[in-house]
């Protein structure tokens, strides 16, 4: 499934997050987009996440929900004014609920460019085994 | 405080002495959850990517959010007036027996020019790719920059 031409990209504004709960630091959230697919192995999941670096996201997988949480730095340096000003800058925060039993040992996350791939390898299922009955 | 007027600039409505008053109230609102998920009116000229422009006394900073551009799919060029950034931004393909439960990234060809509001200085831009942001350093030219003026 993949564009053979390349179109030109538009203007998509910022997936904003009407918070469901109480951030203690205010400031906006937003949605980042995602790309989910899976193969026999495992699931990948990537998001655009520009301007979290890797020790300001948290991964979270718990109760078969996936939680992606990314802080982002405000870019204002100090004696900056702003001119023209088109996006808002703040943190990223998406959660999923995951059908699959996942391995948790062997999640694999990497963030590039701003992007994170996320590798959640499925667990593989119970191979059957035969029960051998003992004559007590 | 530098206030600006930014007669060229598309779709900039009549700038008041309120408009950052604005930013703040709308940055309030959504604090407050008044807003919801609306996308901010005014401002934007509609070409991909967004930025922020912002200067200091004598740099004007640009920044964009281009997440998964490489360096060598993007070019910058600049003349004394216009800054343009144009590039590509392309989505590896994943292989074979994949199957997609979402899709919500976007590839494509990206190409904007930025006209800035004073006299720029082509020859010493710096510009920086990290976190997929793209921040750009533009300084001003000489003869622009505010000087002091002695009162007798």
């Amino acid at each position: 499934m993949t564009d053979q031409d390349s179109k030109e990209l538009r203007v998509k504004e910022k997936k904003e997050l009407s918070a469901a709960a109480e951030m203690t630091k205010p400031g906006p959230v937003f949605t980042p987009s995602v790309d989910i697919f899976e193969s026999d192995h495992d699931i990948v999941l990537l998001a655009d996440m520009p301007g979290v670096q890797a020790d300001r996201l948290s991964i979270d997988l718990r109760d078969n929900t996936l939680t992606l949480d990314g802080e982002v730095k405000p870019f204002e340096g100090k004696g900056e004014e702003d001119v023209i000003i088109e996006y808002e800058v703040g943190k990223y925060y998406r959660q999923f609920s995951l059908s699959e039993v996942i391995d948790q040992g062997k999640i694999d996350a990497q963030l590039k460019d701003g992007v994170l791939r996320l590798t959640l390898p499925k667990v593989e299922k119970a191979a059957p085994r035969t029960i051998t009955v003992q004559a007590a | 405080m530098i206030y600006r007027r930014l007669y060229n600039y598309p779709t900039a409505s009549f700038h008041s002495a309120f408009d950052q008053l604005e930013r703040m109230r709308r940055q309030f609102d959504r604090l407050l959850g008044g807003e919801s998920g609306t996308s901010s009116s005014g401002i934007g000229s509609g070409v991909f990517p967004q930025i922020n422009l912002t200067e200091d006394a004598d740099k004007f900073f640009i920044r964009a959010e281009l997440p998964g551009v490489k360096t060598e799919d993007l070019q910058m060029q600049a003349t004394s007036k216009n800054l343009s950034i144009s590039g590509e931004r392309k989505i590896e393909a994943e292989g074979e027996g994949i199957r997609y439960h979402r899709r919500e990234r976007e590839a494509g060809k990206f190409s904007r020019i930025i006209a800035m509001p004073n006299e720029i200085d082509p020859d010493r831009i710096e510009a920086g790719m990290r976190d997929g942001i793209l921040t750009v350093r533009v300084p001003k030219a000489e003869a622009v920059k505010p000087r002091q003026i002695a009162i007798n």
